[in-house]
């Protein structure tokens, strides 16, 4: 599975959805994801990939990780899986 | 009702083994937050914190004790024997029967877990000491405090996280003021500051990486302490008549619950419960000169507690102060209220306003007067001071001098 999918198919998890139901232009609020299933989201990304993701949930705009859209994420995520290759 | 008063203040926390210490501290703008040291700190993305540093056990309890005594226990007895010390009082009789203990703690022994979770999951140890429940559990301090002292009545300990003390010394309060008891022993004690402690909160990702800036529009986060703060609240007439100073007068409180979120803080449930203290104490808010704020330095609560307060005070909150000394002590979780209670008593009997430290940058959001960075002489009658929990658990108490 592509990193997109598996990203796409936590999300859909963590929102209660199918994963054809999360578009890439998404936003997590579109997809009724509020701030606990973000850090949740995050988490199980960062187990899914044995990654660190830099998030912290005060400043998340300043955060290095771009979640502003299912897009966004998922570039991130294939950023950080890359650098750790 | 009766009157209630303060006759005893003990402390042990990153600024101060004892009250006159920490006192000093925050005077001073002293920040206690330092690199963490324990086992395994080098696994942790969050490293620094308010740690009790230059604290050795070994030379204030006997071995036996120790095997009994987690490190929430320790800085309770440690406390406790500072303010019953300052209070003058010997419980027997009467006193001893109806007096008690109310302690906040939000976790209990959680090193003693902590250590014992290792022994038996990492190091794959069968057996572990046969005092690890009595040493862990969350009314252990409360108790030893009671048989240290020989308080023979209520006495118990309330687990509302980061409110826990403000809870307990409520609990205290309307002991004392409904006659109850002459004198109760009341505060908070908290010690997660072990591997498991904090790994549990990075997992939230609320922890800042570099310093606790409450108010600050650059604040990333709050930091963690540890200590406790334990007081005697005495029925006034009880006190004066034995002729005991008084530090303070303890004259309403409120618990409110905002009923909504696990973690996220309601303005509503904030501003019930400050409304709710004042009511309770009979007085106006135009008479509040200083709010020891909750002021965690996240995101969420400093906004929701500064339009919390604009709310309940109107124009008059532009003219309190209101400062976190968490950015000096760290956030002590369970036994915050108790340390903080320390600066509402100076404002009160010293004319000193603790001081928000590491604020640098202005927030629209938290538009008050935060104190910011250095203490101010002033001369206040009346103040509160905020606690808000995860699980949306607010209880605030009311200061006046005398």
């Amino acid at each position: 599975m592509s990193i997109k999918d598996k990203v796409i198919n936590i999300i859909a998890e963590q929102a209660v959805l199918e994963p054809s139901d999360v578009t890439l232009g998404n936003t997590l609020e579109e997809l009724g994801i509020d701030s606990l299933g973000l850090v949740e989201s995050i988490f199980a990304i960062e187990e899914a990939f044995d990654i660190t993701v830099p998030f912290n949930a005060n400043e998340p705009e300043q955060s290095d990780f771009d979640i502003s859209s299912v897009a966004s994420i998922i570039a991130g995520i294939e950023k950080l899986v890359a650098e750790q290759a | 009702m009766n009157r209630v008063v303060i006759t005893g203040a003990g402390t042990i926390n990153a600024l101060g083994h004892n009250v006159a210490e920490t006192l000093e501290a925050m005077r001073e703008g002293h920040c206690g937050i330092e690199q963490l040291e324990f086992r395994d700190v080098e696994r942790l993305s969050i490293q620094i914190g308010g740690q009790v540093k230059g604290f050795e056990a070994e030379g204030h309890f006997n071995r036996q004790q120790m095997t009994l005594y987690d490190r929430f226990t320790q800085f309770s007895l440690m406390a406790a024997k500072e303010a019953i010390t300052q209070s003058g009082l010997e419980f027997t009789g009467e006193l001893a029967a109806k007096g008690g203990v109310v302690l906040g703690t939000a976790g209990g022994g959680v090193s003693t877990w902590d250590d014992n979770y290792r022994a038996v999951y990492e190091e794959g140890k069968n057996r572990v000491h046969p005092f690890v429940v009595p040493k862990l559990m969350m009314n252990a301090a409360a108790s030893h405090i009671s048989m240290e002292y020989n308080l023979k009545g209520p006495s118990f300990t309330v687990s509302t996280a980061c409110a826990s003390s403000n809870h307990a010394m409520s609990q205290a309060y309307q002991m004392v003021r409904s006659g109850m008891s002459k004198a109760m022993v009341t505060g908070g004690s908290e010690s997660m500051l072990c591997f498991g402690g904090v790994k549990a909160w990075e997992g939230l990702r609320v922890m800042s990486k570099d310093a606790c800036r409450p108010f600050s529009a650059n604040r990333n986060g709050m930091v963690q302490g540890e200590g406790a703060g334990i007081f005697v609240f005495e029925d006034y007439e009880h006190a004066r008549a034995r002729g005991a100073e008084i530090l303070a007068e303890v004259v309403g409180f409120a618990m409110t619950s905002d009923a909504s979120d696990i973690v996220m803080p309601s303005k509503q449930g904030a501003a019930r419960a400050i409304s709710g203290a004042l009511k309770d104490a009979g007085i106006n808010p135009d008479q509040v000169g200083y709010i020891n704020a909750h002021g965690t330095g996240t995101a969420a609560n400093d906004k929701t507690e500064c339009a919390a307060v604009a709310d309940v005070f109107g124009p008059h909150a532009d003219k309190l102060m209101i400062s976190s000394t968490k950015a000096m002590h760290g956030h002590l979780i369970g036994a915050t209220g108790a340390v903080e209670l320390l600066a509402c008593i100076m404002a009160l009997r010293d004319g000193v306003i603790a001081p928000t430290i590491g604020y640098e940058e202005f927030d629209p959001e938290c538009a008050l007067d935060v104190v910011p960075n250095e203490a101010r002489e002033a001369n206040v009658d009346v103040v509160l001071s905020n606690a808000f929990a995860f699980g949306g658990l607010n209880a605030v108490l009311a200061l006046k001098k005398i």
